[in-house]
């Protein structure tokens, strides 16, 4: 039997509020009237007529809503009802956390055909056209993901409402091992089999394996001389096993003259250099080795982090993309060591306009149409929300960055900071070793098609109940569950080995990766806990269903773990066990389908020389006319999508949470969105971490080199102003490339890994973890159906990371008290090439990228260092993007008061007023002091460049140009609201 | 001393911060798995304080607060009666008091506890909000609320929106159940903000219960444990330099904690 149980509110309902609002913005948006939101709950199963009311009690809140069994909820007058629900096998967590109320109510477990399902309903009064309404439906659902039902009135009285439906997934295929004949293969055969993926019986075909020839020779070479073919699952795990994704050969592999590759030569070759000089200081603790990278936080403690990027799933489904990434890289860190604590994430993301409305389409003939540059926006914005706010973790520190090229393929960057116990009773947590004769076991989700290779399915078969497999959902409230038991209770009780996470992959590579520590193991596949029967065995080793973890466990205590974990309703299961054969095993039905060895899986894949070219090209600079009043281009700079307010991110996104915010996300009484952030980790402690990031996609085409010097300074010089310190401070790289198969863009790329190597070492600020994305291009169909292919800008993300001692004396950057003395320090040069002035007068992008002079500006942050640790700086920003004009415009509008500025003198070579106020130089910093410490703070300066510029006044930003003549003189009222405005709709 | 249960499991994740404040307030604080309270294993009893912290319990699915709710009225509704009627202290803090709404305890007007009065419903945005506010506590008895005027701290939460019918309303005024509402005060000001940040009725940011031994509120006083969480703590050190004044350690929440710590002294 199928029960639908419809709730729905009976005073105001914001939400229906809210989506009016949201669709009066479309062309026909006057016509809306109307809006109701009525939630379903969709229930197969037997349930007698008392249960079903017990349980419609149970699902609303009789103050608020009203519940009603097995008809329709009556609502006010409607013309089209939108139903939108779950298509079969895509994660529904509030059906399954129904499903957990009734079994707990009833005390009963669930059937294996009982089943609940959550949907929604939006009730529209307004006289539209039908095809007004379907496109609202295709508006508020993702069709990847989701099924739209579209009734109009009369449909609806007619049939008495909407339709039961049951989004169950059913495979009704034998499940069984297929042999790939590869010995026979041609070249060409092998080739198709790379590409397109295993053949099917009806010739269809699995999805891409993306092994590419050499690869699938050195395969077919092997299997030659076991003289057997290998089976399906053995060709699936190498394909994991050996994907750029996972062995990341573009960075690992020899490349010009560089034997070792890029890797190991210039991001390692610095961290070894960084920590063999600062010997006794070396503060690193674990790098690139693990799933994050660790570093010292006190006696006790250490800090992880890592940054990861999950752009191709964003694309496709950017709410679950996104809510995937944070809550997958949450299980980096939880599955750092022995298990980190997640105590912070923070996240970055690159799209393009939210306001271009062209289309783009993946197929010809205008058909698998785009998400556009603001669906994918706002959806990557929930999807962080929901997993970083779901887990308890706060989200302080982000970014958001726009250029026309991400529009193909946004990036969208998530990371995750730890804190682990350096030792417990026992030993060093941040090291881990399954070991020959332990339990294989996963714990958290369960298994489904999930994530498969994100192969393509055709809607026809989505109907027919097939589940979708390329997109994924996160689950926060499972994971928090696991990550709770592991790291707040079973670490510490010595319960396992080792742990990883289960990510891109899934079984094959996890189990695969640990298999390593004890050179071998043995796995059952039919013992893996499924969400649904009839997955083939290759599916299930390569699935990449969220919230699970593989571990290694002793086999006495598998007894105290299981029970552990049942009572905080994590399930647990034994899978197999880790030996020391030097093979993978795999075993389905009682016969074995898998036996490869660990060597040849691991070690197995062919080298590959890269090679690289590289041409240096000359933009012409724009020739501007030059203007006496800049007012006008200070106002539209504060506007523009890379500079203005992300306000309402950083209040949708909890940075309060666990109690440890000490410099937030929105400073002073404008709420300026600062670089950087601060947070104390534990509670009793006054020591801190400082978080911040930069990156310069917009100088990548001029000169790869010194996009990526700026963007190691600027996230370096990021943190120094809010107080941290170069003695402990790391790096982390993430670089997400276009085209890496073109040489000239394999030659970007290793001029900007060489730059990574010489800045991080001048620092002394070592990289501790990385990730990198190569293939962000999107080849596709415009507007006109015209074939095109837009690759982003060579883009790499550089995070910083410091731990301070004492939160009390870091920095905010609004302007404090009024006749606090203005300085500038560190020199300005007309460096304007890729600026945001550039970008937005749009005569070219000019040549002039800025140049990193290391060794000088590494005093100067050490002098800041200096004047912040003897409490001498009252607001302090690092001038980054806009340069000069933008950092000063934002201290005034945080702190709601104005300055005056004189640019005469202004240290450095500088000629034009434009250039002065927006040059992007690097290595500059504002402060502003209190006047009785002037003696002291020019002191402490002694030896850099620097200046005192102005001071602190009232009510306008007042600036007087090179020449000592007004350039401009605005109020800051008019400022705060220009910089608001951009994104005052979102 | 007094001992302290702070609630966790199933998505609640504000324990750590509640216990921190039960123990700078002096008292002891043990964070307790919910299963480890149904199977027997600890004992509500044995506690004179209950915190139920915030949190995201189930995901908010099917209400925030609700799919928690059930949890403990299938299991823990005749320890929970018992606690609250042996004039213990409770608190259920943004979550926690979502949870104490469904549950029935808070208000629990006319000795009907079990039966939902009052509802908090989703924002005006509908949005999931994260800001500070000012909130000025009513003269009422509670142990919970004396001697706090007006104290900031943050919200963060996508349904905090408190409704109720006229009459519970009426009832809850006048028997002098409203313990705080979210007022103009010195963050507001500061940073141009509207005092309200939900569309509460009546601005009504928490409740007691007629006993007013417990107490719930959509705001989080434990998160305003310390001086450097406040969100112009840098402009207020500026300030008490000028004014050679030291700068304080801790933060306004911490009253909330130390009345409750004290009135077991």
């Amino acid at each position: 039997m199928i029960h639908r149980i419809e709730v729905k509110s009976k005073h105001l309902d914001t939400r229906a509020e809210v989506r009016k609002k949201q669709l009066e913005q479309t062309d026909f948006g006057k016509k809306i009237q109307q809006i109701e939101i009525v939630d379903v709950y969709t229930l197969e199963g037997n349930f007698s007529e008392k249960e079903l009311q017990q349980i419609a009690n149970s699902l609303h809140n009789p103050v608020s809503e009203i519940a009603f069994i097995n008809q329709p909820a009556q609502v006010n007058q409607f013309d089209y009802a939108i139903e939108i629900g779950y298509l079969p096998g895509v994660t529904d967590n509030i059906g399954n956390t129904v499903q957990e109320e009734i079994e707990d109510l009833l005390k009963r477990k669930f059937k294996t055909e009982e089943h609940a399902y959550s949907s929604q309903i939006t009730f529209i009064q307004g006289k539209l056209t039908e095809q007004e309404a379907i496109q609202i439906g295709n508006g508020l659902a993702n069709p990847l993901i989701q099924r739209i039902h579209i009734k109009n009135f009369e449909q609806f009285q007619k049939q008495k409402g909407m339709n039961k439906i049951v989004p169950k997934v059913k495979l009704s295929q034998e499940t069984k091992v297929d042999l790939v004949k590869i010995l026979e293969m041609t070249d060409l055969e092998l080739e198709e089999l790379g590409k397109k993926g295993i053949q099917n019986k009806d010739s269809s075909r699995r999805g891409p394996l993306a092994l590419s020839l050499d690869y699938l020779k050195t395969i077919q070479a092997y299997f030659k001389e076991l003289n057997r073919n290998p089976t399906d699952i053995e060709l699936e795990s190498l394909a994991q096993t050996w994907s750029e994704h996972c062995k990341h050969t573009i960075f690992a592999g020899p490349i010009d003259e560089l034997d070792k590759g890029l890797y190991k030569t210039y991001i390692k070759g610095a961290t070894e250099k960084i920590r063999k000089e600062k010997g006794a200081q070396d503060f690193c603790i674990s790098v690139f080795t693990d799933n994050s990278g660790a570093i010292d936080f006190d006696e006790n403690y250490a800090i992880t982090h890592k940054v990861e990027t999950h752009n191709s799933p964003s694309a496709l489904d950017p709410f679950g993309g996104a809510i995937t990434g944070i809550v997958g890289v949450n299980r980096d860190c939880i599955g750092f060591g022995l298990g980190a604590k997640p105590v912070m994430n923070q996240y970055g993301f690159c799209f393009g306009d939210p306001k271009d409305a062209q289309p783009l389409y993946k197929g010809a003939n205008f058909t698998q149409k785009m998400l556009s540059p603001k669906q994918i926006m706002l959806g990557v914005i929930q999807g962080v929300n929901a997993g970083g706010n779901q887990s308890g973790i706060p989200t302080p520190q982000g970014f958001m960055y726009f250029d026309s090229r991400y529009k193909g393929k946004p990036l969208v960057f998530v990371g995750t900071v730890g804190l682990i116990p350096k030792t417990n009773k026992y030993k060093k947590l941040h090291e881990k070793k399954a070991n020959s004769g332990e339990y294989v076991v996963v714990i958290g989700g369960r298994v489904g098609k999930d994530g498969i290779h994100g192969a393509t399915f055709s809607s026809e078969a989505m109907d027919a109940g097939s589940p979708v497999t390329a997109v994924q959902i996160g689950d926060p409230i499972t994971q928090k569950k696991l990550s709770d038991a592991i790291v707040k209770e079973a670490r510490d009780l010595e319960l396992y080995s080792s742990i990883t996470d289960n990510g891109a992959g899934g079984l094959s590579c996890s189990i695969a990766e640990m298999a390593k520590e004890s050179n071998g193991c043995f796995v059952e596949l039919n013992k893996v806990p499924l969400k649904y029967p009839g997955l083939q065995p290759w599916e299930i080793w390569i699935s990449e269903s969220q919230e699970r973890m593989t571990l290694s466990i002793p086999k006495e205590k598998w007894e105290k773990f299981e029970e552990l974990m049942n009572q905080r309703g994590v399930e647990a299961t034994i899978i197999g066990e880790f030996m020391n054969t030097g093979k993978c095993e795999v075993m389905f039905n009682g016969k074995k389908i898998m036996e490869l060895d660990l060597e040849f899986l691991h070690n197995g894949l062919p080298k590959k020389q890269l090679k690289t070219t590289y041409t240096k090209p000359n933009f012409p600079e724009p020739l501007i006319q030059e203007k006496e009043n800049l007012n006008s281009d200070l106002l539209k700079m504060i506007q523009r999508l890379n500079i203005a307010s992300y306000e309402f991110i950083s209040k949708q996104y909890d940075h309060e949470v666990q109690g440890g915010s000490v410099q937030k996300p929105l400073q002073g009484k404008g709420r300026v969105n600062s670089n950087a952030t601060v947070s104390k980790p534990l509670l009793d402690s006054d020591k801190g971490v400082v978080l911040s990031q930069a990156l310069y996609p917009g100088y990548s085409e001029i000169d790869s080199y010194a996009m990526a010097a700026c963007a190691i300074d600027t996230a370096i010089r990021n943190v120094i102003c809010a107080g941290a310190n170069l003695k402990k401070m790391a790096l982390l790289d993430n670089f997400c490339w276009c085209s890496p198969t073109e040489s000239e863009r394999l030659g970007q790329l290793k001029q900007a890994v060489k730059a990574c190597y010489d800045y991080a070492t001048v620092y002394g600020a070592p990289f501790i973890s990385g990730k990198d994305s190569m293939f962000n291009d999107f080849k596709g169909f415009n507007e006109i159906g015209e074939s095109v292919k837009i690759s982003i800008p060579p883009t790499l993300l550089v995070t910083s990371i410091g731990v301070i001692e004492n939160c009390e004396k870091t920095i905010s950057l609004d302007f404090k008290t009024e006749n606090d003395l203005i300085y500038i320090i560190g020199e300005t040069f007309e460096e304007l090439g890729g600026s945001e002035y550039y970008r937005m007068i749009e005569q070219g992008l000019g040549n002039s990228v800025p140049k990193v002079n290391g060794e000088k500006n590494k005093q100067i942050y050490e002098k800041i260092e200096q004047s912040i640790e003897k409490e001498l700086i009252t607001s302090a920003q690092s001038i980054g993007l806009g340069g000069f004009g933008i950092a000063v415009t934002k201290m005034s509008i945080a702190g709601q008061l104005g300055c005056e500025i004189s640019l005469h003198e202004l240290p450095g070579t500088v000629f034009r007023n434009e250039y002065a106020l927006f040059s992007e130089s690097q290595g500059r910093i504002i402060a502003t002091i209190n006047p009785e410490n002037k003696k002291e703070f020019e002191q402490t300066l002694k030896g850099i460049a620097f200046k005192e510029i102005g001071k602190v006044t009232g009510n306008n930003v007042k600036i007087n140009g090179l020449n000592g003549k007004e350039i401009a003189n605005i109020p800051v009222d008019e400022l705060t609201q220009a910089y608001k405005k951009t994104s005052r709709d979102y | 001393m007094s001992k302290t249960l702070v609630l966790s499991g199933y998505g609640l994740n504000c324990e750590q911060e509640t216990k921190q404040g039960f123990e700078l307030a002096g008292g002891k604080a043990d964070i307790v798995h919910i299963n480890d309270l149904i199977n027997g294993t600890i004992k509500l009893a044995d506690y004179q304080i209950l915190a139920v912290p915030g949190g995201f319990s189930y995901g908010d699915d099917t209400g925030s607060g609700n799919a928690m709710a059930n949890k403990l009225r299938n299991h823990l509704w005749t320890d929970l009666v018992e606690f609250v009627e042996e004039k213990k202290l409770a608190i259920g803090i943004c979550n926690g008091f979502q949870i104490l709404v469904n549950l029935g305890i808070l208000p629990g007007l006319n000795n009907k506890a079990g039966e939902r009065q009052v509802a908090l419903l989703h924002n005006n945005t509908a949005r999931y909000t994260v800001r500070w506010i000012d909130l000025e506590f009513q003269k009422i008895k509670s142990p919970w609320t004396q001697n706090i005027e007006t104290i900031s701290v943050p919200i963060a939460h996508g349904e905090g929106r408190f409704f109720a019918e006229p009459e519970i309303l009426k009832s809850l005024k006048a028997k002098n159940l409203i313990a705080c509402k979210y007022v103009q005060g010195e963050i507001c000001t500061m940073q141009n903000l509207e005092s309200n940040p939900n569309g509460s009725m009546e601005d009504i940011a928490g409740i007691t219960n007629e006993q007013g031994n417990v107490f719930g509120l959509m705001p989080h006083p434990d998160r305003a444990l310390y001086f450097t969480q406040l969100p112009h703590w840098n402009l207020l050190k500026a300030q008490f330099k000028l004014a050679e004044k030291p700068l304080p350690k801790y933060g306004p929440g911490l009253k909330v904690f130390q009345n409750a710590v004290n009135y077991f002294k």
